[in-house]
């Protein structure tokens, strides 16, 4: 601890920090030890670069401290560039907690300031003591509350600011059968079941054969279990609670994470329903957030712009909550044109679309059915595009645009009159809707 | 706001000099395939020379009349709270986006487009699959429409 306020991080933070190069400077330093027992001039090499990682290491911690300066946050960094950051309180959107499976083993937290604007900044705290982040979150979210009244900003939803210590309570929380019944017969889950079945089935007929499959297809194996792995590593124990600034996110089985999302945050909604989660009645959730989420250094479930708010559930459930993330969501029932199938065979089942004063919504999909539900205040643009096909058939598709990265809301293979139509009503829906938030 | 006024709007179409600099650019790389073309059958190999000669000829045709085709599909109209942008023969896309989603506007021009003293003016909202370009406007028309645009975004601007 230093003067005038200026704190520094936990110290075992530059290990944590390097994840991966800890772990493979950990690994080569225990490799050329035991190799070490022979010739011992080979591993000083490695111990320089060890040493010089750790010094390094000493130093980013030694530079950097953070105090609260008032309605500010201030973080300074770096030796040759000196970095000197300062966030104000007001302008800040949310704060995660982050604990990766390393911080959780030494005893440690991020703490990461999320602050509107679409570059995605965000202020991190990368580590403190377990014990001191919570208390340090309140007390950020205090000061970020009282700042905002004193500033006299007013919340552009309308919301009352956040009280001190948030309460929350929990929506849901999915059960750990129930999620891996569902990847078992997600199509991830088959796939890598399919690839484990030929290679058992293999190994039984020649086992010779199988080794040489497996070596061959080490990579496929690999990367499919991998994808396995990390679904179920990122949404075990998902919950979801209510909070007084938001829908609070927490999941993970190593990495721990706990994240939340403002109500005004949340671009688009889909539900996605496979072909096998439809016999049993079961979706999953997803939001889109605005802003690039791939801010340096983050963990691997912060990477994806897609929020798993619902991993899996019964439709009863998801409506439950879509009822607080989109109110007043439009019925989605008029199926296109019969002549649509020429277009779209596979997906003309599951086209339809519906509309209300504030929300668009559509649903498409070859195998599963996907549910798009896009608040109309949040649309960017509006495109209607007509293919040569679609022009034969007088069909046209209108996309709706929203800042989100991977929902794609689109009003696919309507006539032509109802797609113009639609283009013209929903510019003037979301034009009032504008409206009607920047008053 | 009705779909007539959507149609036949005050639709505005790129400078005619954006064709005819897409008509030499046609030309050029026509006139490159026909002289390859011609090498090939003044080496000696005549009857295949002579073949890609009329290819050429007939690709650089079909290429000319996709490109005018091309042009006049082109077109933009400044409407009240959002602009139009219209485009493509084969994909026919028209764009609404409103000023107030505007986040940066850039016109770039290539060396091409800046021997006609020509420019793309092109508007960025928040999400990436918006389209809203703008080719071949004239250099006073593009800075024109960009300072306009700039002014009306920001007295419209709105948040994420």
């Amino acid at each position: 601890m230093t003067g005038s306020g200026w704190r520094r991080l936990h110290p075992l933070s530059p290990i944590v920090r390097g994840g991966r190069v800890t772990i493979g400077v950990g690994t080569l330093l225990l490799v050329s030890l035991l190799a070490g027992g022979r010739g011992t001039q080979n591993s000083i090499p490695e111990f320089v670069i060890a040493g010089l990682v750790v010094a390094l290491g000493f130093v980013t911690w030694i530079v950097t401290r953070w105090k609260i300066d008032g309605d500010d946050l201030r973080i300074e960094s770096g030796v040759l560039r000196r970095q000197s950051l300062r966030f104000p309180l007001s302008q800040v959107q949310a704060i995660d907690v982050v604990r990766p499976g390393l911080a959780r083993i030494f005893g440690v937290a991020e703490l990461r300031l999320r602050t509107g604007g679409s570059s995605g900044d965000t202020a991190r705290l990368a580590y403190l003591a377990a014990h001191e982040a919570e208390p340090l979150r309140a007390r950020l979210l205090a000061l970020a509350a009282g700042a905002r009244e004193h500033e006299g900003v007013r919340e552009h939803d309308g919301a009352p600011p956040p009280p001190p210590v948030a309460e929350e309570h929990v929506l849901t929380t999915v059960p750990t059968g129930r999620l891996i019944g569902s990847i078992l017969i997600s199509d991830v889950g088959i796939l890598a079941e399919s690839v484990l079945a030929a290679l058992i089935v293999t190994a039984v007929l020649s086992p010779a054969a199988a080794a040489g499959v497996a070596s061959a297809g080490a990579v496929w194996i690999f990367t499919v279990l991998t994808l396995v792995w990390r679904r179920f590593n990122q949404e075990y124990r998902l919950s979801l609670a209510e909070a007084p600034d938001g829908l609070r996110l927490r999941s993970g089985l190593i990495a721990l994470s706990a994240e939340t999302i403002r109500p005004g945050r949340v671009q688009a909604v889909r539900m996605v329903e496979p072909l096998f989660w439809r016999a049993l009645g079961w979706c999953r959730l997803e939001v889109d957030l605005a802003g690039k989420q791939r801010s340096k250094g983050e963990g691997q479930a912060e990477r994806r712009p897609l929020r798993t708010v619902l991993p899996v559930g019964s439709r009863a459930l998801a409506e439950q909550l879509l009822e607080r993330i989109v109110p007043d969501r439009p019925p989605v029932q008029t199926p296109p044109p019969r002549r649509a199938l020429w277009k779209s065979p596979l997906r003309y089942r599951m086209l339809a679309w519906g509309h209300s004063d504030t929300c668009v919504a559509t649903t498409s999909g070859r195998i599963r059915r996907v549910t798009v539900w896009a608040p109309l205040e949040k649309v960017q643009s509006l495109r209607r595009v007509q293919g040569p096909l679609q022009r034969r058939l007088h069909l046209a598709t209108v996309h709706v645009d929203t800042a989100g990265h991977s929902v794609r809301a689109a009003i696919r293979d309507r006539d032509t009159a109802e797609a113009d139509l639609a283009l013209v009503e929903l510019s003037e829906l979301a034009r009032a809707e504008r409206r009607k938030k920047a008053r | 706001m009705t779909i007539e006024q959507v149609q036949t709007g005050n639709w505005l179409p790129p400078s005619p000099r954006l064709l005819v600099l897409r008509r030499l650019e046609v030309a050029m790389l026509t006139l490159a395939a026909l002289i390859a073309a011609g090498v090939v059958a003044a080496l000696g190999h005549t009857l295949i020379g002579l073949a890609c000669l009329g290819g050429a000829l007939v690709l650089g045709l079909a290429a000319e009349r996709f490109v005018s085709r091309r042009f006049h599909a082109w077109g933009y109209a400044e409407r009240e709270d959002d602009l139009l942008v219209r485009r493509g023969v084969m994909f026919s896309r028209l764009s609404v986006v409103p000023y107030g989603r505007m986040q940066f506007i850039d016109i770039t021009a290539g060396p091409l487009e800046r021997s006609f003293s020509l420019a793309t003016v092109r508007m960025h909202t928040a999400a990436a699959a918006s389209d809203a370009r703008i080719p071949g406007l004239e250099r006073e028309e593009a800075a024109r429409l960009r300072d306009r645009l700039a002014q009306l975004g920001e007295a419209q601007a709105a948040g994420l």
